[in-house]
């Protein structure tokens, strides 16, 4: 009898990268629901938009690069950048905006460097960071969570998708009276008004750690980081590290200071770092690889986030944090090179 | 799966973690359980003259000759290399080229015999009563006689091991019994059924090494081959004797990972285990010496493993070598319809051939017949995406995407580099990639187009040097055709400004006119 021949091994593979993409997606469906608990239907319009923006700049590109279609469209990858990106739009973000930013995502960051597995940057961070710049006013609009303890006007599925598609709010209401500045950007705002960090965190959008509702959200996040990790979607290096990091940098400041900074527990549990750490800093492609430089790039991520947040303009420094340490990635994976099973230690 | 079922009074030992490696699914339960199966005597054997590491065997038997079981059909050439011997009695029907299970497809040379049916035994070689009376070097080459190779897979010829391994001074014998590998499960079935052949066979070799300890190590998920182990150590009473379990990680059973287990030392880059106080022999290579010396069959027969879902009743066989691989999967139940690949090995090391009419060889522990379900056939392979994972479960702790880099931008000097020669191609990095991509095929493609590139730099080495020589001696020759020259014409002056000169033009012109 004939046999066709293929190569060792010969086990069937126990995974696709497509499922992990998938893992990365089904990770999110908590923090996804809580987000839209608290701040209304913004995320969900903005992921689906999104989405659909991404997998036709995909498909394109593809097109003109002269790719096959179908598996690239299917692993998910595209979809992941652009439902991390809709993580980082304010709710009411206009539509013209979003599609610009995951535009970039996808054309730039990711297709003009050779597509999945060659950008050096993290799309959804370029594509943010690109409208951050471009449209600082609208990205920084972020409505208030909705606590018992701040009763605003709360905007439906329809009065939100009619936002998201004009840019003007219905009419009787203000920006005014359905945003407020994100913690973060309020701490900044407040110690440079010299207000301690005891009187503002007596305000009423603070809750037990960071902000009213970004705590919850950022804690779901974090629980479907904990399952990718238990799943082995991503390894613990890069997150530990980032979060030791911004931890330890911001508790040495602190205790030099506590009056005029946040504690490190704030840090943590506010703005994107839970976020960073488990499903942004974590992307395979544009992360360090070996064991020792995953520990240094989740590092210099935390440090940079929090010099960042400390003495910058800016209110949060993830994003640019990571695109920084992303560009640091090829030397710090020439520099650690682990050592050889057999060979004595040696120079890099 | 992977219980603690180390027997009470085992000696408790240190281990060290190995690197890397994977849990498997082990696919074990299949083969396992039935005894092993005397294979039928085939009609016809083919028996390659190369069934090991070295120099190919010479035949000594011409077609149409009769020969015995156990007769010695083509003899070992140099120092590395392995006899060969009848497996059945018969007359030799050809002597020549023939496909042989190789990953290279190529065929070889093989010897082929017509079986008489009577399985006759051959006289040459006797039984030895009284081992310990034999001097170690007169076992040694014993040993050597019989053809015994490694049978774990790796086919390096015993007592060229052994050798190695005194001059060495190496002071532990390591009885390898962890068959990492899924679906195989002759050497579990072997252990399990006759262990205390396994035990006599470390006792000879402990004389035939002249060394005093010996570790024989089993996997943890195999209770009745340790028990069985266990019961003939007791027996045996013999304190150089020590089981240890390791865990069933694959590949713990690599030699290199095995030592790392027991040892946590590292053999050395480019070394062997004699390099840090070991060797090692598979279980099934033990047995083959004790059969040797208390038999004195020579090596004509081994276990293999007839299993996954493509035949219908996957078990162990003992077969005579040279038997067609077709016999063994008849002798199974034959193949189910869903049957796609004939691999021979496992699945992660072992190699996929393209007919079943191959003979089984010393190499072959496991045919493994899967459908296409069981190898994943509808694999897509898509770009890397630096996950890790490879460098994760690497267990010589290599960066397996940045040598596949480095291959496919055709780099291969980085590749070295990289230390792609440390690659034991367990295929761990392959496996575990989720985007499909066949690794081990890059690396053995590299190491290829390196030993050839490596190859050609010599040759143009040799080339150029022996250029050099030749421009060297002709510039001599014409420097000594030169100087001739030039004491000649120096004669021709001194005659003519001494006076002498009429004579020799006088001479000139006689010659001159005797040639016209």
């Amino acid at each position: 009898m004939r046999f066709e021949t293929s190569p060792a091994p010969q086990l069937a593979p126990p995974i696709t990268v497509a499922l992990t993409m998938r893992r990365v997606l089904y990770a999110l469906i908590p923090a996804t629901l809580v987000y839209t608990w608290y701040f209304g239907w913004g995320l969900l319009i903005n992921m689906t938009l999104a989405a659909g923006i991404a997998l036709a700049c995909e498909a394109a590109m593809l097109r003109l690069r002269k790719k096959p279609q179908k598996p690239f469209l299917l692993d998910f990858s595209a979809v992941v950048t652009a439902v991390l990106f809709a993580f980082t739009l304010p709710p009411l973000t206009p539509w013209w905006i979003t599609a610009i930013g995951i535009s970039f995502a996808i054309v730039f960051a990711k297709h003009l460097y050779g597509g999945l597995g060659y950008n050096p940057f993290n799309p959804a961070m370029a594509g943010y960071v690109v409208l951050l710049i471009s449209f600082p006013v609208e990205m920084t609009t972020w409505i208030a969570p909705n606590v018992p303890e701040l009763d605003l006007p709360r905007l439906g599925l329809l009065e939100t998708l009619a936002v998201v598609a004009s840019g003007q709010l219905p009419a009787g209401l203000t920006w005014d009276a359905v945003t407020m500045a994100t913690p973060l950007d309020d701490v900044k705002v407040q110690l440079a008004q010299m207000q301690t960090m005891a009187e503002i965190q007596s305000q009423a959008i603070y809750g037990d750690f960071g902000g009213k509702g970004w705590e919850w959200v950022s804690n779901w996040i974090g629980l479907g980081g904990l399952w990718l990790l238990y799943k082995g979607v991503i390894r613990w290096h890069i997150p530990l590290s980032m979060l030791a990091s911004l931890f330890i940098v911001s508790l040495f400041i602190y205790l030099l200071d506590p009056g005029s900074h946040a504690s490190p527990v704030f840090h943590l549990f506010t703005g994107a770092t839970v976020l960073g750490a488990f499903f942004i800093a974590t992307d395979p492609v544009s992360a360090a690889t070996s064991v020792k430089g995953r520990l240094i790039y989740g590092a210099g991520i935390g440090i940079l986030t929090f010099v960042i947040r400390n003495w910058s303009d800016y209110p949060d420094g993830v994003a640019f944090a990571v695109l920084l340490m992303n560009m640091a990635v090829p030397a710090i994976d020439y520099f650690t090179k682990p050592r050889v099973f057999g060979h004595s230690n040696r120079s890099a | 799966m992977t219980q603690d079922t180390r027997p009470p009074d085992t000696v408790p030992q240190k281990q060290w973690p190995i690197r890397g490696g994977l849990m498997l699914p082990p696919h074990k339960e299949i083969s396992r359980n039935q005894s092993i199966l005397n294979a039928s005597l085939p009609a016809t054997v083919t028996l390659p003259v190369q069934q090991h590491v070295g120099a190919p065997a010479q035949p000594v038997v011409q077609t149409g000759d009769k020969v015995l079981t156990g007769q010695l059909i083509a003899s070992a050439q140099g120092n590395i290399s392995g006899s060969v011997h009848a497996s059945i009695s018969g007359t030799i029907s050809h002597v020549g080229a023939a496909p042989v299970p190789h990953a290279s497809g190529l065929d070889g040379l093989c010897i082929t015999i017509q079986s008489d049916g009577k399985d006759v035994r051959c006289a040459e070689s006797t039984p030895v009563d009284d081992y310990p009376s034999l001097d170690p070097v007169a076992l040694r080459s014993l040993i050597a006689d019989a053809g015994i190779v490694g049978l774990g897979g790796a086919v390096f010829p015993t007592a060229v091991k052994i050798e190695a391994g005194r001059s060495a001074g190496i002071e532990t014998l390591l009885i390898n019994g962890a068959e990492c590998e899924p679906y195989i499960t002759c050497d579990a079935a072997l252990m399990r059924e006759r262990a205390d052949e396994i035990i006599s066979g470390a006792q000879i070799l402990l004389h035939a090494l002249e060394v005093e300890r010996c570790i024989i190590a089993l996997e943890r998920d195999v209770p009745k081959s340790l028990e069985a182990i266990e019961r003939a150590i007791s027996a045996s009473a013999d304190g150089r004797l020590e089981l240890v379990t390791v865990p069933t990680i694959y590949p713990a059973g690599g030699e290199k990972q095995l030592i790392q287990a027991l040892t946590g030392r590292e053999v050395p880059s480019g070394g062997l285990p004699h390099d840090v106080g070991f060797v090692c022999q598979n279980v099934a290579t033990a047995a083959a010496v004790a059969r040797r010396v208390h038999t004195g069959e020579p090596l004509i027969s081994r276990i293999v493993t007839c299993t996954g879902s493509g035949v219908a009743e996957p078990r162990n066989l003992e077969v005579r070598l040279g038997t067609p691989i077709a016999e063994l999967v008849a002798q199974c139940g034959g193949y189910t319809t869903d049957v796609a690949r004939l691999i021979i090995g496992g699945p992660m090391m072992g190699f996929a051939v393209p007919s079943d009419e191959l003979p089984v060889t010393k190499v072959v522990n496991c045919v493994l017949a899967a459908t296409r379900a069981e190898i994943g056939v509808e694999k897509t392979t898509m770009p890397c995406i630096r996950c890790g994972d490879c460098a994760r479960v690497c267990p010589a702790n290599l960066l397996p995407q940045q040598l596949y880099w480095h291959i496919r931008a055709g780099d291969f000097e980085n590749t070295r580099k990289f230390d792609l020669f440390d690659c034991i191609e367990c295929g761990c990095c392959d496996y575990v990639c989720p985007s499909h991509i066949p690794l081990v095929e890059h690396y053995r493609y590299a190491k290829g187009q390196i030993r050839s590139l490596d190859e050609m730099a010599r040759n143009a080495e040799v080339a150029k040097q022996r250029s050099e020589h030749k421009s060297a001696r002709t510039l001599k020759d014409d420097e000594a055709y030169d100087s001739q020259l030039e004491e000649k014409k120096q004669a021709v002056r001194d005659a003519a400004s001494g006076g002498g000169g009429k004579d020799i033009i006088e001479a000139a012109i006689r010659r001159a006119k005797h040639n016209k």
